[in-house]
């Protein structure tokens, strides 16, 4: 059969027979991070920091039907804006954008 | 399969990366300057660092049959001093006759700030002014969207600029647009937490195709691996992909793109059996 531009060559279900198990194992990971999170010593909402939010967000996003789920959850974490910064603020990024950060 | 490892960071690498390297198909390396994972204090630090790229690093490739090509520049990291940048420029220009300096690079920005980019475009310019190579760092996480944003419009304002003699390293699925449409190259970056993983990796090969798109480890001082392109290779065969499309990508492309300086070249397939000690 020829192969579309764009598809994985693999059939759907040769794709669930070769990553069934790992992203089972990722999604678990996922489960028992937040689940982590429930047990926490102090039971803070996780919620009240930007990241978390973010997190919240992209899991939304990925139940939701429809094509690119990946970059729209990388647009999720992503500062949207096209101005430089006036000055730095610290080495490492955040992993998620925070607007309430753009102090400088 | 022969592969070319384009972005190593091998000064943070121990022999035994070389020499699994080696094992593993790899015949050269390139190796943008980096940051330390400290500021450096003055313009002799640089010049200690880039006595390394390009007098002790490629001598030890050497001895696992790796050919070593280096880049020089102040890190993005370190951009928001533009004295200190003005400085290392003056500093580079007593190395790049050195045989084994391709271009300028890792350049870019790191939190996207007004003085990084500037330092930016005093290294582009720079590099335009002496017809060398250029690679780009596009920043991380959250700052990849915007940080890729401004340098492509900035580096559209460069007349006489050629996209095809310029690398936009670290892309992920939300820039490689912009990057490839505006006509430069581009670089997936495999990593085990950021940047790229594997099969994404495998995946935007397959939507977007080979053309203008190399993968590399970017192996570091930090959470990464040295044998990510080989293991990248695995993964396109376990996908049924064609040797001839893998090679592409992992050897052609790099080449392609390298052999754009006049200092990179690299022995005919029979003579780069890596001679592992």
């Amino acid at each position: 059969m020829p192969r579309k531009p764009g598809r994985c060559p693999l059939t759907t279900q040769r794709i669930v027979d070769e990553y069934f198990i790992e992203n089972r194992h990722k999604l678990l990971d996922i489960a028992a991070f937040l689940d982590r999170l429930d047990r926490s010593q102090d039971g803070e909402d996780p919620t009240h920091d930007f990241r978390m939010k973010a997190f919240a967000q992209a899991l939304q996003v990925l139940m939701t039907p429809g094509p690119d789920r990946l970059k729209r959850i990388h647009m999720v974490f992503s500062d949207p804006s096209t101005e430089p910064r006036e000055k730095t603020d610290r080495k490492a990024a955040w992993g998620a954008y925070n607007p309430s950060l753009e102090v400088l | 399969m022969r592969y070319i490892e384009p972005h190593a960071h091998m000064v943070s690498r121990t022999t035994d990366d070389y020499r699994q390297m080696a094992l593993s198909g790899c015949v050269a390396v390139s190796e943008p300057a980096f940051w330390a994972g400290f500021d450096r204090l003055s313009p002799d630090g640089f010049d200690a660092y880039f006595r390394q790229l390009t007098d002790f690093e490629p001598k030890r490739a050497a001895q696992y049959g790796i050919q070593h090509y280096t880049w020089l520049c102040l890190n993005p990291k370190e951009g928001e001093d533009r004295a200190l940048g003005q400085k290392v420029l003056a500093c580079i220009e007593k190395y790049l006759d050195r045989p084994n300096v391709v271009g300028i690079g890792e350049i870019g920005v790191n939190r996207v700030t007004q003085n990084e980019l500037a330092t930016f475009r005093d290294h582009v310019s720079f590099a335009l002014e002496r017809k060398q190579l250029i690679l780009i760092h596009t920043p991380h996480l959250e700052d990849k969207y915007k940080g890729t944003r401004v340098l492509v419009d900035a580096l559209l304002k460069f007349q006489g600029l050629d996209p095809g003699r310029v690398m936009m390293d670290h892309s992920e699925e939300h820039t490689i647009d912009m990057i490839l449409q505006n006509g430069f190259r581009t670089g997936l970056t495999l990593y085990p937490e950021t940047k790229v993983s594997i099969p994404r990796a495998a995946d935007i090969i397959e939507m977007y195709g080979p053309e203008r798109i190399y993968v590399n480890s970017a192996c570091d001082w930090g959470h990464s691996n040295p044998l990510a392109v080989p293991q990248f290779i695995m993964e396109m065969r376990r996908r049924g992909h064609s040797e001839s499309l893998i090679q592409r990508v992992v050897y052609e492309n790099p080449r392609e793109f390298l052999q754009q300086s006049p200092k990179f070249s690299l022995p005919p397939a029979e003579k780069q059996t890596a001679a592992v000690r």
